[in-house]
């Protein structure tokens, strides 16, 4: 039977921790993921777990700290937001090409410029590119499911990634909600224990771990890396498949919200996913029509196939983007799926919107009206601007 | 009634709207309420304006936005009433709750002509007779409860003694207090 | 896969993960003497085994054996010629060449 509880996301987070129970934890704190390294540092007075907890004095130590202690052989992880893992940004890169299986609790907020503490993608999403594992979260209920599917999936044998947990910063890592635990046992049996094959402190085998690549090597390294990646895919929609028959809760690359039917989509990622379902739900109840979400978890590895699959037949899909890339363009989120889109020579209308930013709050009537601005789209196949702000301000 | 009250608290940093909000969350949690309980953050210190949610519902809640058009409002330090319009979004079928030693009418004058139910309360009073000490929390807790109604009165004092029972193992002195402060809030607001 | 067994041609598959290496010491297969100019002569009349050269030789390319020195490692030794520089008796003198 699992557990009925009430958690916000950080408590969500820290109390996976404690049920893994894993053997390195460096951390540093910064708003708003420091209750986490709190949470699981009273464990660790209190004798509920073992883990070993470093103080470190920057992120960056935090995350070579990490490195160091996974490729050592211990099972680690460590927690961040925003300018801290910006301070990782070196260690990120390392951490992938040296196929090391950590987690890092991300909770995502912007980065500086302005400064702002508030949920926005931008971190993570500027980290798209290290060769990172990246699953994102709706609730706290997600986070916390996803977070305990994150070492199985990192220390695969065909994967050997790091993992980034995401979750919107405040609003799931400070919101409570209703969620329900696993029980240890299950926890312990899904996650396993960690038995690397190689590592540093294995006197039997000495071994090098990071070593220097000249150009003859570093090509053929990265393409190991994507090879890894793609695999990826596989072992995440196996732990799904094993984590659902543990709980019942069901996961993929993406959830598909009313899509059976639906001509009007939209695509996002993370906690504003919520708010857009009970907007789907008013739309459907009250007009009938065909109004549908596709929220995504999995951003990396990217589900090219299957969400071009999923979207390439309907009348018009808004991409949302939590997050600017400056390319003048579109956000990332809308540059993915709209190649991917071009990859299957869908004849959907797609548009892109900014929202969010830096904790701008969505609302259901947000929702409605770029539904109500999918149909216009639909029916008149006029875009005048691809690339479209929700809740901004203007003349 | 719809199928999710939600409720707006104000309060200054340092005052425990936050916390009463999610000791809200928690109580209505433990009666089998699906809950959400959220402050609105900023770099807020320790007397600014803050703003703290709950959705309490029968049935799962997905949305994650702040709350706009509450149910009902809790204000838990009446000087806020000079800065703030704290009955926005609030309809004439809704209700204020002003934490106040203030008189009623006095209260209603700040209230930008709202139309609907104004309770005040004072919880300063109800506090310092029933624990010696001024904790807004639990007068306030007990007001929105009673004027809500999102639960049973007799249900949420079994839940709010099993929780101080936990809370306060080690100060078993201070249970009765708070549990008085709660019934002493009840009454005031019959 | 072995290291040695990895080499500039090899294709990506044949490649470990990250570059690990699982194997130590693997610099010895690396022959850096290749790159050596001018080559370190070891007069073994004139040593008296103080052993002043072997700690500053930067490619541990002079053995040690029984607290003796013993002649260069040419596999290995670049021909840096700080070994001649340090030895008080003249039994290191560099030759142009290999």
């Amino acid at each position: 039977m699992a557990i009925r509880e009430r958690l916000s996301g950080n408590e969500a987070v820290a109390y996976a921790i404690r049920q893994i129970n894993p053997d390195v934890m460096p951390a540093f704190p910064i708003t708003p993921s420091t209750e986490i390294p709190q949470y699981v540092a009273n464990y660790i007075a209190n004798g509920e777990i073992d883990t070993e907890f470093i103080h470190v004095e920057s992120e960056h130590s935090a995350m070579s700290a990490t490195l160091g202690a996974s490729a050592a052989g211990a099972r680690a992880l460590t927690v961040t937001s925003s300018c801290g893992m910006a301070l990782m940004w070196e260690e990120l890169y390392v951490a992938a090409s040296d196929r090391l299986p950590i987690v890092l609790a991300l909770v995502n907020r912007a980065l500086t410029g302005p400064i702002n503490i508030n949920a926005d993608h931008s971190d993570s999403m500027g980290a798209r590119d290290s060769g990172w594992i990246q699953i994102y979260a709706e609730s706290n209920q997600e986070v916390y499911d996803n977070f305990l599917q994150a070492f199985p999936i990192a220390e695969d044998p065909r994967v050997h990634l790091p993992v980034m947990i995401c979750q919107d910063g405040f609003i799931t890592s400070h919101g409570v909600e209703n969620i329900l635990l696993v029980e240890d046992e299950k926890v312990r049996e899904l996650v396993g224990e960690y038995h690397p094959e190689h590592f540093l402190l294995n006197s039997k085998e000495p071994m090098a771990v990071g070593p220097y690549a000249v150009s003859n090597y570093y090509m053929e390294t990265k393409r190991g890396q994507r090879e890894a990646m793609s695999n990826a895919r596989e072992v995440i929609l196996e732990l799904a498949s094993k984590f659902e028959e543990m709980t019942g809760r069901r996961y993929g690359f993406f959830e598909e919200y009313a899509m059976d039917d639906a001509e009007y989509v939209i695509v996002l990622i993370g906690s504003a996913a919520g708010t857009c379902k009970a907007a789907v739900d008013k739309i459907r109840q009250a007009t009938g029509k065909k109004v549908g979400l596709c929220k995504i978890r999995v951003f990396r590895p990217f589900p090219e196939k299957e969400l071009a699959l999923t979207l390439k037949d309907r009348k018009a899909i808004a991409i949302l983007d939590r997050s600017e890339m400056f390319s003048a363009t579109c956000g990332p989120l809308g540059a993915e799926v709209q190649a991917a889109l071009f990859g299957v020579k869908s004849q959907a209308e797609a548009v892109n919107y900014f929202y969010g930013l830096g904790g701008r709050d969505i609302t259901v009537e947000d929702f409605e009206k770029v539904y109500g601005r999918l149909e216009e789209i639909a029916r008149t196949h006029e875009i005048p601007d691809m690339y479209e702000y929700i809740g901004l301000r203007a003349k | 009634m719809r199928d999710t009250i939600e409720i707006r608290w104000h309060g200054r940093g340092g005052q425990g709207a936050k916390t009463a909000a999610l000791l809200l969350a928690d109580v209505a949690f433990k009666t089998g309420k699906y809950v959400q309980g959220f402050p609105e953050y900023g770099p807020e210190r320790m007397g600014a304006p803050i703003t703290a949610y709950n959705r309490l519902s029968d049935k799962p809640i997905t949305i994650h936005s702040n709350i706009y058009e509450p149910d009902l409002v809790a204000v838990v330090d009446d000087s806020l009433l000079e800065t703030i319009d704290v009955t926005h979004g609030l309809g004439p079928e809704g209700a204020v709750i002003v934490n106040s030693q203030r008189s009623k009418e006095e209260i209603v004058s700040h209230l930008g002509g709202f139309q609907g139910r104004v309770y005040v309360i004072d919880a300063r009073e109800i506090s310092v007779q029933a624990l010696g000490k001024y904790f807004p929390n639990s007068p306030m807790l007990a007001a929105v409860v009673a004027v809500s109604g999102v639960m049973d009165p007799q249900v949420f004092l079994q839940e709010m003694r099993t929780s101080y029972q936990h809370k306060f193992a080690k100060k078993p002195e201070v249970i009765e207090g708070n549990m008085k402060a709660l019934e002493l809030t009840f009454e005031a607001l019959k | 896969m072995k290291s040695t067994e990895i080499h500039e041609k090899s294709p990506w598959q044949d490649i470990t993960e990250g570059n690990k290496i699982f194997e130590p010491a693997t610099s010895r297969h690396f022959h850096t003497g290749e790159w050596r100019t001018s080559t370190p002569v070891f007069h073994e009349e004139k040593c008296k085994q103080c052993l002043l050269c072997f700690p500053v030789c930067p490619d541990s390319s002079i053995p040690v054996k029984d607290g003796k020195r013993e002649d260069f490692d040419y596999d290995h030794c670049k021909g840096c010629g700080i070994c001649a520089q340090v030895c008080p008796f003249g039994a290191i003198t560099m030759k142009e060449g290999k």
